[in-house]
């Protein structure tokens, strides 16, 4: 009797936890979408009310453009996080999915192809030639073309230990933008349209409106939405059964094995998605600043992208989202912004984007040392990543 | 029964495997020889031309190689802060020579003031490189493989920070300071740079694999590879003999820089991250770990790329790293241990 009650009792504070949880989940998800409200009111009804002064500092500090990309690094930077923080892989070349998903929407929404003439659904007008789609269709072609890219590097190399396919990944994203640099050519054939790049890429459509290239606040909704639907799928594929397979993977792979998980289609998965991701932030970016060029898809995107996951907590989507708009922010306007304002109070004329290269690595280092967990700590990953740190006395001790 | 027909599902698909590699592998081979051979029939002078340029870029990545391949054999770390070493010993000895000790050099003056700097890039190098294991990675050696991996990747980063600043944002052309003639085989120009470069490489090569193979400190390097605990319980002391390997390795990586610096006479604070990429996939080529596979792996490489980039009917230059880094994935794909790599299992 005792015992059924017992029972009973561990199973309704079970399903409490199970329900605290997924209220915690649903709290981070309204806060989002309340805070990207509020943003957005303050941006369109609030700013132009106040003070000259304020206007100036705020354009200055966070403009609107940089709050939209900073959306789009949060969309890859959650892509990665699925390949590192979930399972575990390093992937130093994912700017490589970020190229192919802007190349896709140079492909798909641009006068690129002038032979032909095919419009579905865009809000570019009928006589522009090339291929125009619209946009919701390139997100998705792009985002399944990154997929099978992802698939296709991942399938022979998943087998090598980490850091080799670390090495390969980072092959993979040297390789691709130099196809696309070189891509003018290619056995007669234009790709890419080489170091010029393709511009302009069509807006974004929405019914009943047609965006301009500055459009600010529709742009903004949509990569909004966009970024909410990376952090639910995120936060959905971690809880489900595929999920629970990555973090068995990143955890014990041997043991995972053992346990009946497949190794090679949970891996495969895990770079798919990620892949995915990259290509849907690839095509934003490219609407984002309304062409594709090639020597923008460099190893430092992917590097910064790396800091990003580190920095927020890798796993953790609220840490990976936090550390992504930090570093975004810091990356396009924060530092700029700092450096004007320290060479105009005291009169020096110190190059501080420069110092992008010592910021990055100094956080990838720092966070490795001191903070491996991130910002905003997944608490499995925290008991992994100190679990040796006991035995370390051992190593570090002399003779 | 049912044993017996899981091992034969096993074999036959370990052998159907085996056969397509080894079909893939042949025929990659003939097109290889058959792209050589007619530019080889097209134009001889011009194929000994690039292979003569490739070989002598093979030794310069076969020196960064062994950085890598010998950190890696013993602390089992992709050391990507290596080839961004190397850019600062390039930096380092073209402000040494030109710089620090600028003026007109008469005689044999030039000599000593090139080994001068040998030696004073080497220790600077090497210095570096103990530092950084001391600092970064030696807290992490017993945590889980992505920390030092990503720390790194943060080094290098610092260290182009730190190339960014004292190179300046572009390439600098530097004058160099060993002779500029050359002589010819036939068609085929020689220059004394090259020939110093296999000199100066060559006796560096053969000291090192002395250093591993017949010293008391290169036997204690072996035994921390294989097994860090056991080589303690023997009373190596295995931090210092980590130290070591980082200096040696640092000290190649310096006078790969020199070299570098003095035969090419250009300098640009992202130097490192391709080179140190090449060097990388070299070591890999030669099995990682192996120290005759790393300086094979190094000459086929830069074969393979003096070719690609000078040979009449080629993908030409902009395609290098491209090919480079094919090379690198199929080897991933289907040989990952490497030319001369032994296969090991997997330590649970």
């Amino acid at each position: 009797m005792t015992f059924a009650l017992n029972t009973l009792k561990k199973l309704k504070r079970s399903r409490k936890e199970k329900v605290h949880k997924a209220t915690s989940h649903r709290k981070w998800a309204i806060g989002f979408l309340i805070a990207a409200a509020i943003v957005w009111i303050f941006y369109t009804y609030i700013l132009v009310h106040l003070s000259e002064g304020l206007q100036t500092l705020v354009q200055s500090w966070f403009p609107p453009t940089t709050l939209n990309e900073a959306l789009v690094w949060v969309i890859c930077a959650l892509g990665l996080n699925i390949v590192v923080g979930y399972a575990g892989l390093l992937d130093l070349g994912f700017v490589a999915f970020w190229a192919i998903g802007g190349y896709t929407a140079g492909w798909f929404m641009s006068a690129f192809f002038h032979q032909v003439n095919f419009h579905l659904f865009s809000t570019s007008p009928k006589v522009i030639p090339g291929i125009h789609l619209s946009f919701w269709a390139v997100i998705f072609i792009g985002g399944l073309i990154c997929a099978v890219f992802g698939i296709i590097i991942g399938a022979p190399t998943l087998r090598l230990k980490s850091d080799y396919l670390a090495l390969v990944t980072l092959g993979f994203g040297e390789i691709i933008p130099q196809v696309f640099t070189n891509g003018e050519n290619i056995g007669g054939f234009n790709l890419s349209n080489g170091t010029k790049g393709i511009s302009p890429v069509d807006n974004i459509g929405v019914p009943g409106k047609v965006l301009g290239p500055f459009d600010f606040s529709w742009k903004f909704f949509i990569f909004v939405l966009l970024t909410a639907m990376m952090v639910f799928i995120s936060l959905r594929l971690r809880t489900g059964r595929l999920g629970r397979a990555w973090l068995a993977i990143r955890e014990d792979e041997l043991a995972a094995s053992m346990m009946g998980v497949p190794l090679m289609r949970s891996k495969l998965s895990a770079y798919a998605v990620g892949a995915f991701s990259g290509g849907i932030g690839g095509v934003a970016f490219a609407t984002h600043v309304n062409g594709v060029f090639a020597d923008r898809f460099n190893f430092s995107i992917s590097i910064i992208l790396l800091a990003m996951v580190v920095l927020g907590g890798m796993g953790n989507v609220w840490g990976v989202m936090v550390g992504a708009l930090l570093i975004a922010w810091i990356n396009s306007t924060g530092l700029p912004a700092f450096g004007d304002l320290v060479n105009n109070t005291f009169d020096t004329s110190i190059n501080f984007p420069s110092y992008n290269f010592l910021l990055f690595g100094g956080v990838l280092i720092l966070m490795m040392l001191y903070k491996r967990e991130g910002l905003i700590p997944e608490s499995r990953l925290k008991a992994i990543l100190h679990e040796a740190d006991d035995s370390t006395s051992n190593v570090s001790g002399g003779h | 029964m049912s044993v017996s027909l899981f091992a034969n599902g096993y074999q036959a698909r370990q052998d159907r495997r085996r056969y397509i590699e080894r079909t893939l592998g042949t025929i990659a081979a003939i097109g290889v020889l058959y792209w050589l051979g007619i530019n080889f029939e097209k134009s001889p002078s011009q194929f000994f031309q690039a292979s003569l340029i490739g070989l002598s870029n093979g030794v310069l990545y076969a020196l960064i190689a062994l950085g890598y391949t010998l950190v890696y054999g013993i602390i089992e770390l992709i050391n990507f802060a290596h080839g961004d070493l190397f850019m600062l010993g390039a930096v380092f000895s073209a402000n040494f020579v030109s710089l620090w000790l600028g003026r007109e050099y008469v005689g044999g003056a030039q000599w000593g003031v090139f080994f001068v700097c040998l030696i004073t890039v080497m220790v600077f190098c090497g210095t570096i490189n103990v530092g950084i294991e001391r600092f970064a990675y030696r807290r992490l050696r017993r945590a889980p493989k992505l920390a030092p991996l990503i720390t790194a990747v943060g080094v290098s980063f610092v260290l182009q920070f730190i190339g960014l600043h004292w190179n300046g944002s572009g390439p600098k052309t530097w004058n160099s300071i060993l002779p500029k003639g050359a002589f010819y085989i036939s068609t085929v120009r020689i220059p004394y740079t090259t020939i110093l470069s296999f000199v100066i490489t060559i006796p560096l090569l053969l000291l090192m694999s002395w250093i591993v193979t017949r010293t008391r400190q290169g036997k204690a390097m072996r035994a921390t590879a294989q097994d860090q605990d056991a080589a303690r319980l023997m009373g190596i002391n295995v931090n210092r003999t980590i130290s070591f390997t980082f200096a040696l390795g640092g000290a190649l990586a310096g006078a790969a820089g020199l070299l570098f610096q003095q035969t090419r006479g250009v300098t640009s604070y992202n130097l490192g991250y391709q080179l140190g990429l090449i060097a990388f996939t070299s070591a890999v080529m030669g099995g990682i770990g192996n120290l005759q596979g790393a300086v094979l792996g190094a000459l086929l490489i830069g074969l393979i790329q003096g070719l690609n980039d000078g040979l009449p009917i080629g993908l030409g230059q902009q395609w290098s790293q491209t090919v480079v880094f094919s090379i690198l994935i199929l080897l991933m794909a289907f040989k990952p241990t490497g030319l001369l790599g032994k296969r090991v299992l997997e330590k649970v």
